[in-house]
């Protein structure tokens, strides 16, 4: 039994990042009394003033700011019959932790899907003859449609700020930036960021061989903003700390930057921290629950009651609380039966590094969405049918950071001694990247479950992920390759190096792609194959809550955060028009 | 900027024979902050006498001090090592067992050992190496001998098994050795390493200057500032 229980709220939410701080306002704001429980410390802004965060070593080496693995590990494995083991260091991606969660120290890419991601089985089904995909391919479509996710993306983009060009104005495609974007209701809120250098050189090259290149969309602003909330931003100062950094220039969107100043200062919000969420406690019949608990600073156990739950910690963590707490039923592979675990879906990278004897890149001067990019191929705009693989990739060069730990150096130099020192001297600051990042599609046995051996610090069973590249994830790498080599090539570099998945690669999970885990409880119109309706109600516990990427069927190569802050957005609207008036399914199944 | 003459030689010299004379208490050297201290008066808070002997001459021959820009021995990266070791490098990393050691490498490091005990085992099996191939300590062989046990390290041509280790690798030591190493000649000057940010200013990085705004879209145009460190310092 507890040892304590806190005062009654009417929402108790699990996790303190984007999803959870939108929430936590929308719902305040309809003057629900709210309490947020964040697994890890406060985070406050003063905490990150000048020059703080300017610090490769303790926040992008020693990732400062971000979960551990000895706190929050879980366990790999490439097949099902294979014993899975811990991710002791973190590699392929490293999830965040304490107020803010990624939100923090994201790179501030705020990028849309298409029309055709959100849409994908439909497309597929149309666009490729029955039988040329992978039989175990399960992908599905997100269970809304444009125009109803739209408002939803708009508003996520002035709550952020986001700089950038707009390309579809509602039908009409503008010049400079994406034609392939779906059609938005409103121009961006802020122009782009200033190109530097390796922008102007790749989106030349690119737009010279027929691509359409536009500026990265940029979650860090490019002139002063203030928010719907009442949030002001600061222009960037493109400092050269973002990609792991919490922002010393008030310039990047975070929940610190954009929500939370706002909704602190609300008598009905509250929030506690280093509160670690155990289970969610259900009622007798399970349709319900009835709060959480959770072990609080000095160990004790703590149940705090709430009419409703939100389950916003970062996508394996609310799949593995919804497992420690019988929320919906655990996936099963062999049978296809169970929804909780399903459609677990990760990303590739890859791309060249050019390296230029005589140009100065200065890569230290640059804010974390700094980049060209395009999205020639992404489904349904190149003939992906034909190539015998269904995705695609934003296809980019982009400059997140400049500091020089792990800076790449040309073939052949060195990797220690003095051609490693000279090395440095001679080309830190002298290559620019042209990247890749992907699709992944879902297949029935790429799953999320328990781990029978492995437990975290508090004797609760880590999450075993189980997950492999598969033919079409390495076959749409081989095509990516040649895209990126020609444009490589065109622009005449000293020297290249590449970084490929070859058709026989294994997933690496030591080296980073990007914390863009998807799926495990996804959102879907039958509770038979999803575990979350369209609002991210679960269809088993109504009240029960599960806003983030674990809702995204398979992942597309838009960056996350967008998305999440739209579904997040759309499922508080739910809430407050229909859910408390009526408490209930939200959707009959 | 201008820096007292350094000789390496001498230095070496003379800490392979006896313990640092002056040595500076922890306590001090918290108050005063790392970017100060001298390699030759350190007392080194993680590494016993004879392991400093060794991570004296690794990290010279890792970054050596001939060629352009400094060496690690100049910019201090021992210290930055020891200090990171005695500072809780490695305390992120979950190790509760059972280890699975000859798992595939793609999936990650699975050793039973934190950062401490990889170099505790590490140096002293470096140790019986090179007593094994020349009846000598490692610091007391020359430069080439010196990276030819370096670059077996690295290949894995060093069988640690062979000596008695079950789990580490001589490749593992090699890379966490050279990962902290480089980390320490990178890494802002607070650290302990990086000393007077000499690093940076041969690579031409302006460190915690963090505020480009009125030159970003100089395209092609070097930096004319050099460095400045999180405590405020130039160089």
């Amino acid at each position: 039994m507890p040892h304590i229980t806190n005062d009654d709220v009417d929402v108790v939410i699990v996790g303190l990042g984007w999803a959870g701080s939108l929430m936590a306002i929308e719902l305040a704001q309809a003057g629900l009394k709210v309490r947020a429980l964040e697994r890890g410390p406060d985070r406050p802004p003063e905490d990150f003033a000048y020059p703080k965060p300017a610090d490769q070593y303790g926040y992008a080496t020693r990732n400062k700011v971000f979960a551990t693995p000895r706190d929050a590990a879980l366990t790999v494995r490439y097949k099902q019959d294979e014993t899975a083991l811990p991710t002791r260091k973190w590699g392929a991606f490293a999830p965040g932790t304490g107020v803010g969660g990624s939100g923090l120290h994201w790179t501030g890419v705020l990028i849309r899907p298409t029309p055709t991601d959100i849409k994908l089985k439909t497309y597929a089904d149309k666009a490729y003859k029955r039988g040329t995909l992978d039989a175990d391919m399960r992908i599905k479509d997100f269970p809304f449609t444009w125009d109803e996710i739209e408002p939803y993306y708009d508003f996520f983009d002035k709550v952020c700020g986001l700089s950038g060009n707009t390309g579809n104005l509602r039908g009409q495609v503008q010049p400079g930036g994406d034609p392939f974007e779906g059609p938005r209701s409103n121009p961006y809120p802020l122009p782009a960021l200033q190109d530097t250098l390796n922008c102007s050189m790749f989106a030349d090259t690119a737009r010279k061989m027929g691509y359409h290149p536009f500026p990265n969309p940029s979650a860090n602003v490019s002139q002063a903003w203030t928010n719907p909330y009442g949030a002001q931003l600061a222009p960037c100062n493109y400092c050269g700390y973002c990609s792991k950094y919490p922002c010393l220039n008030y310039s990047k969107a975070s929940p610190q930057t954009t929500i939370l100043d706002v909704v602190k200062r609300m008598p009905n919000f509250s929030y506690r921290v280093n509160a670690n969420v155990i289970r969610v406690d259900l009622h007798k019949d399970r349709k319900t629950a009835r709060g959480v608990t959770y072990i609080d600073e000095q160990g004790k156990e703590v149940f705090q009651p709430a009419k409703i739950v939100v389950l916003s910690s970062f996508q394996f963590a609310n799949v593995r609380l919804m497992l420690l707490s019988g929320i919906g039923k655990p996936y099963d592979p062999i049978s296809e039966t169970g929804t909780v675990g399903r459609n677990y879906a990760f990303l590739s990278n890859g791309g060249a590094t050019l390296f230029f004897k005589d140009k100065h890149f200065n890569p230290f001067a640059t804010a974390g969405a700094t980049g060209e990019m395009f999205n020639d191929i992404s489904p349904g705009n190149f003939d992906g049918p034909s190539l015998g693989f269904i995705g695609g990739a934003k296809i980019h060069s982009s400059q997140a950071t400049g500091a020089p730990i792990g800076t790449a150096l040309p073939p052949g130099t060195p990797s220690w001694g003095k051609g490693w020192k000279e090395g440095m001297v001679d080309w830190y600051g002298r290559s620019m990247k042209i990247s890749i990042t992907t699709t992944c599609m879902s297949y029935r046995g790429h799953y999320l479950d328990l781990d029978p051996r492995y437990k975290d610090p508090w004797g609760q069973p880590l999450l075993r992920m189980t997950f492999d590249w598969r033919e079409n994830e390495l076959k749409l790498q081989r095509y990516l390759r040649e895209i990126v080599l020609k444009i490589s090539k065109e622009m005449k570099p000293d020297a290249m190096s590449e970084s490929f998945l070859a058709l026989d690669s294994h997933w690496d999970i030591t080296k980073y792609v990007s914390t863009h885990n998807v799926g495990g409880a996804i959102m879907g119109t039958s509770p038979r194959d999803s575990a979350l309706n369209r609002y991210l109600q679960s269809w088993d516990v109504h009240n029960v809550f599960v806003p983030g990427g674990n809702a995204f069927p398979q992942n597309f190569q838009a960056n996350p955060t967008a998305t999440i802050g739209a579904i997040t957005l759309m499922a508080a609207d739910a809430i407050k028009k229909q859910y408390l008036k009526n408490p209930g399914p939200l959707v009959q199944a | 900027m201008s820096t007292p003459p350094f000789s390496r030689r001498n230095f070496l010299k003379a800490t392979a024979v006896a313990v640092p004379v002056a040595a500076i208490p922890l306590h001090e050297l918290r108050a005063k902050g790392l970017e100060d201290v001298h390699l030759q008066h350190y007392q080194p808070v993680f590494f016993s006498a004879p392991e400093w002997q060794f991570i004296l001459a690794a990290c010279d021959r890792l970054i050596p001090a001939e060629g352009k820009g400094p060496g690690a021995l100049e910019t201090n990266v021992p210290v930055f090592i020891d200090q990171q070791l005695k500072g809780g490098l490695g305390n992120d990393i979950y190790l509760q067992g059972p280890h699975n050691i000859t798992a595939p490498k793609t999936l990650g490091f699975q050793l039973p050992y934190a950062p401490q005990n990889v170099y505790r085992r590490g140096i002293a099996l470096v140790q019986q190496a090179a007593n094994a191939r020349h009846a000598k300590p490692f610091q007391q062989l020359s430069a080439q001998e010196q990276d030819a046990l370096l670059t077996a390290l690295q290949k894995d041509t060093v069988d640690f098994a062979a000596l008695g280790e079950t789990s580490l690798k001589a490749s593992q030591f090699f890379s966490q050795l050279l990962g902290d190493t480089k980390n320490g000649y990178l890494a802002d000057p607070m650290y302990g390493g990086n000393k007077d940010m000499k690093a940076w200013v041969a690579i031409g990085f302006p460190g915690a200057r963090a505020q480009y705004i009125e030159w970003v879209d100089q395209h092609n145009v070097p930096y004319p500032l050099g460095p400045v460190s999180v405590s405020g310092k130039r160089a």
